[in-house]
């Protein structure tokens, strides 16, 4: 195996774990005010997500650096192509870090009803923006000779991509569901419950429908490595099923949810392969692991300290989650 | 404008917004840990209502710092997406480690320190802010040699794509300009967070709130910390200043108004330029103290403007090589020396009163401490300005120059929408960031429980919210 490719394989290790992590924070929050109505009942559900959701994000920072270092031109195409999306997912994210440090910092109202506004608003645009973008990049996008994006932000909004979205928002919102009825107690955890049970069946319905929409693509490259990740994600759609409505077990029906996210991510990994950005304007123009990477000297290097430090990450971040696995109810300690 | 002002413009503004955080954080962090270990080792309650109280600051400032972080790791791709391509090779490497090795922790960590104050044994939860504090000062380091890759570019080869490619991982971290420039920015960081603590606890001293005895260690712990900080932040700062003389002739005589060569030359105190025709108005000089700066002689040629021009258009062909707006750099300069020598003085002065038992019967001086917050966020911002507008016009130090370096297809429309919507935005949090930073630097030990439950029925609903 080349450098790029473990990059590339690294790289999409990163969005799983950004997927599955942040996916559920984000859910938290979009389900802010579905969930919990008074005061107490939104600092129980704040608090399941209160230590980790940074963390979390990190995921999502450490991608960013990873293709930076690794595929320098993956990252200037990507973000300077997709500039005003990326514009509004970050102006999402900042209101919604803030507002978890500062919204029970005042015993006041209104204060609080606008940061919790601000929460609901920055989970919800980068769960579905995520989905626009991933969806766009499976598409392929307009990306010349020079590869510098040359289309607009409104080509970016095609039904395709919406529909990506769509899957997005809604995934990481059941998935958030599951998350607070496992970690909640209280009218949090029943509502969060009942809202899981409702959502499950419509997710999947519609991840099905993306997933025959895109089959005529997914065909023309079909290799063991998209059929593994089609089965791990539709697996995991069913265990999520199965656990949510009829056995109740949310733990896996979680584990269930997980697994669906990772699937997604391997498999648009994996239909790329070893494109990182197709070009709809031909193939000469796609970017791929090869015209895209940095040199061999760099990729050594950066192989040497992500392979050492990336397993400590994981062992400290699985530490956390140990730490803090009590379920939470009105009458805990709560921080934020 | 153009595209490539307003890029400038955004990355300036976001950048220096950033910084405004950052300072504190690294600062503030360090010091909380060690009034925390106090607590650990002397088991004295007032050690853990001072890492209690200013680690409510503290996480406010933290957040900020966090957000507008985010910001940063997308930018280079948005607005200099040929400069990412250019030097992504290089460039890439430290932003990546920096959130692999500190980030990571740094968040991680964070929640565990907010979080575990009753969860975990008293040594675990110690562990955590230090992990904090150290990771921290970690980022900083290798966000600064990517930084110093810019000043200073060392290790890399042009390849025949004409892309910049790393040869020497080893050279590009032990830049000697990071090697200097870490520590400027980790003891400037560490002074913020000293007068930080100094000038709120000047607050309390003067109004003699309870709990006197935390703020006046607090105090103490402060000036110690301070006067140490801000001493080695102006001796790091000193060598940078005459390294610049070897490696960055240009920026040096931008920061000092110096048009002509000159040997001796002299220190000048306040200068009116006249940029448009490249020379002096009115000069008030020290002689030859430039040149004992930069060389520790008396005597020593430094270069002006006008001639490094002069050699830069025969070096690198016919254009301005001269960085924009003279006067910013120029008054950045003493802007940040000003107000270093300044916090050294009151750091002194009081420590004298500390030993002498006299600071809290001082008020003139302790409400100039108070004012004195506002001298580290001057240096450190001006210090940059310093640093990135007397790079000018290169992006990368003598290969590459900030017009090759913009994203072709990012459109004038699409720059504005992003920089009034990060203004508007960074505002807004600007003042509730302020806000609540007073809220609770006023209401001392204990006087605001971090988390008040919202003063309603415990049922009612949070009506007229959506
Ligand atoms: C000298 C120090 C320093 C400098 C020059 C910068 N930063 Fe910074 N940054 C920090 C020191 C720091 C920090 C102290 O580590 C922060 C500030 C507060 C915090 O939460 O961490 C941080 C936060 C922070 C975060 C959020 C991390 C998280 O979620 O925990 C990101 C992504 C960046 N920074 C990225 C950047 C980039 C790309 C910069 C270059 C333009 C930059 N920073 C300049
Ligand atoms: C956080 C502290 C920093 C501050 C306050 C700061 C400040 C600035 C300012 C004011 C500018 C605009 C200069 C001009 O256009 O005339 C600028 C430009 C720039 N700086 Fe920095 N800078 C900081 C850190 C960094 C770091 C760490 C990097 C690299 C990792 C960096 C890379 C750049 C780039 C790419 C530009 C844009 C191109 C340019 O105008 O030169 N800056 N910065
Ligand atoms: C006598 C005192 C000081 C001297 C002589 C000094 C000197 C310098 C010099 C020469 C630079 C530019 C380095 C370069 O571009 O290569 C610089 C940058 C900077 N200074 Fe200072 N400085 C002093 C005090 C301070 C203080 C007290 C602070 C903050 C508390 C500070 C914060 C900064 C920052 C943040 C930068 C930008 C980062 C860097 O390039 O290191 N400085 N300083």
């Amino acid at each position: 195996m080349d450098l790029q490719t473990l990059w590339f394989i690294l790289i999409s290790v990163l969005f799983v774990g950004f997927f599955i992590l942040e996916g559920f924070d984000y859910g938290v929050g979009i389900l802010l005010p579905f969930v919990a109505k008074n005061d107490t009942e939104r600092r129980v559900a704040i608090n399941t997500i209160g230590p980790h959701w940074d963390g979390n994000e990190v995921w999502l920072l450490t991608a960013g650096g990873a293709i930076f270092a690794a595929f320098p031109n993956w990252y200037a195409t990507l973000f300077s192509g997709f500039y005003l999306a990326l514009f509004l997912i970050l102006i999402a994210l900042i209101v919604r870090g803030v507002a978890f440090e500062f919204r029970s910092k005042l015993d006041d109202r209104r204060w609080r009803v606008w940061w919790d506004r601000g929460i609901v608003f920055g989970s919800a645009v980068p769960a579905l923006l995520w989905g626009v973008a991933v969806a766009n990049i499976a598409r392929g996008v307009a990306i010349d000779g020079s590869m510098t994006f040359i289309g607009s932000f409104f080509d970016l909004l095609n039904p395709y991509a919406l529909a990506g979205g769509l899957t997005t928002l809604l995934l990481f919102t059941l998935h958030g569901a599951l998350f607070l009825s496992l970690k909640s107690g209280g009218v949090v955890q029943t509502r969060a419950t009942a809202i899981a049970k409702r959502l499950v069946i419509p997710v999947a319905l519609l991840v099905v429908v993306v997933v025959l929409v895109s089959a005529p693509q997914l065909l023309s490259r079909l290799t063991v490595f998209t059929v593994l990740a089609l089965v791990i994600a539709v697996a995991g759609l069913g265990v999520a099923l199965y656990h949510t409505l009829k056995s109740g077990r949310f733990g896996l029906a979680f584990a269930g949810t997980s697994a669906a996210l990772a699937g997604a991510v391997l498999l648009l990994f994996a239909y790329l392969f070893p494109r990182v950005m197709p070009s709809s304007l031909g193939e000469a123009f796609d970017l791929t692991i090869y015209n895209a990477s940095s040199s061999q000297y760099t990729l050594s290097v950066m192989s040497v300290i992500a392979l050492t430090v990336v397993p400590i990450v994981l062992a400290y971040q699985a530490w956390t989650y140990w730490v803090f696995r009590k379920r939470l109810t009105d009458k805990s300690h709560l921080e934020y | 404008m153009e595209a490539l002002d307003l890029a400038r413009l955004q990355f300036g503004v976001t950048t220096v917004y950033h910084f405004f955080f950052v300072p504190l954080s690294l600062g503030l962090s360090i010091i909380i840990a060690l009034m925390q270990t106090a607590y650990v080792r002397t088991n004295k309650e007032k050690y853990k209502q001072m890492a209690k109280f200013w680690g409510k600051l503290f996480l406010i400032n933290f957040a900020m710092g966090v957000v507008t972080g985010i910001v940063q790791e997308f930018q280079f791709g948005m607005n200099w997406s040929e400069y990412s391509r250019f030097v992504g090779d290089i460039f890439g490497a430290p932003l990546a480690i920096e959130a692999l090795v500190a980030f990571f922790i740094e968040s991680t960590f964070l929640g565990v320190w907010i979080f575990g104050w009753d969860k975990l044994s008293r040594r675990a939860h110690l562990a955590s802010i230090w992990l904090v504090a150290i990771a921290a000062n970690i980022s900083a380091f290798w966000i600064l040699v990517a930084n110093s890759f810019m000043q200073n570019p060392v290790g890399y080869t042009i390849a025949e794509s004409g892309r910049a490619e790393m040869t020497d991982f080893f050279a590009v971290i032990t830049n000697p300009n990071v090697l200097l420039q870490f520590p400027h920015v980790a003891l400037g960081g560490l002074t913020t967070g000293a007068f930080f603590v100094v000038g709120i606890s000047a607050y309390h001293l003067l109004r003699g709130t309870n709990n006197i005895e935390v703020f006046r260690t607090s105090a103490r712990i402060g000036l110690i910390v301070g006067t140490v900080a801000v001493f080695g932040t102006m001796l790091a700062g000193h060598a940078q200043g005459q390294r610049m003389a070897e490696t960055q002739p240009m920026k040096l005589a931008a920061a000092e108004g110096l048009w002509e060569d000159e040997d001796p030359a002299g220190l000048s105190m306040f200068q009116i330029g006249d940029e448009e025709n490249r020379q002096s108005v009115f000069n008030i000089r020290i002689p030859s103290l430039l040149s004992f700066l930069s060389y520790n002689t008396p005597d020593g040629q430094v270069r002006g403007i006008n001639s490094l021009q002069a050699e830069y258009e025969a070096l690198y062909g016919p254009g301005d090589y001269v960085p924009p707006a003279i006067w910013l750099t120029y008054w950045s300069f003493r802007a940040m020396v000003g107000a270093g020598m300044l916090m050294f003085l009151l750091g002194l002065v009081g420590l004298v009163l500390v030993f002498t038992r006299r600071l809290e019967t001082s008020r003139w001086f302790l409400r100039g401490l108070l004012a004195a917050i506002l001298l580290p966020y001057l240096a450190n911002t001006t210090g940059w300005l310093l640093t990135e507008v007397g790079r000018q016009p290169w992006i990368v130090q003598g290969i590459m120059r900030v017009e090759s370096a913009v994203s072709p297809n990012v459109t004038v429309p699409m720059l504005w929408i992003s920089l009034i919507g990060f203004t508007l935005v960074y505002g807004l949090l600007m003042v509730a960031d302020l806000y609540l930073l007073q809220k609770f630097a006023r209401a001392g030990v204990g006087g605001t429980a971090t988390t008040p439950v919202l003063n309603v029925p415990e049922n009612a609903t949070l009506k007229g919210m959506y």
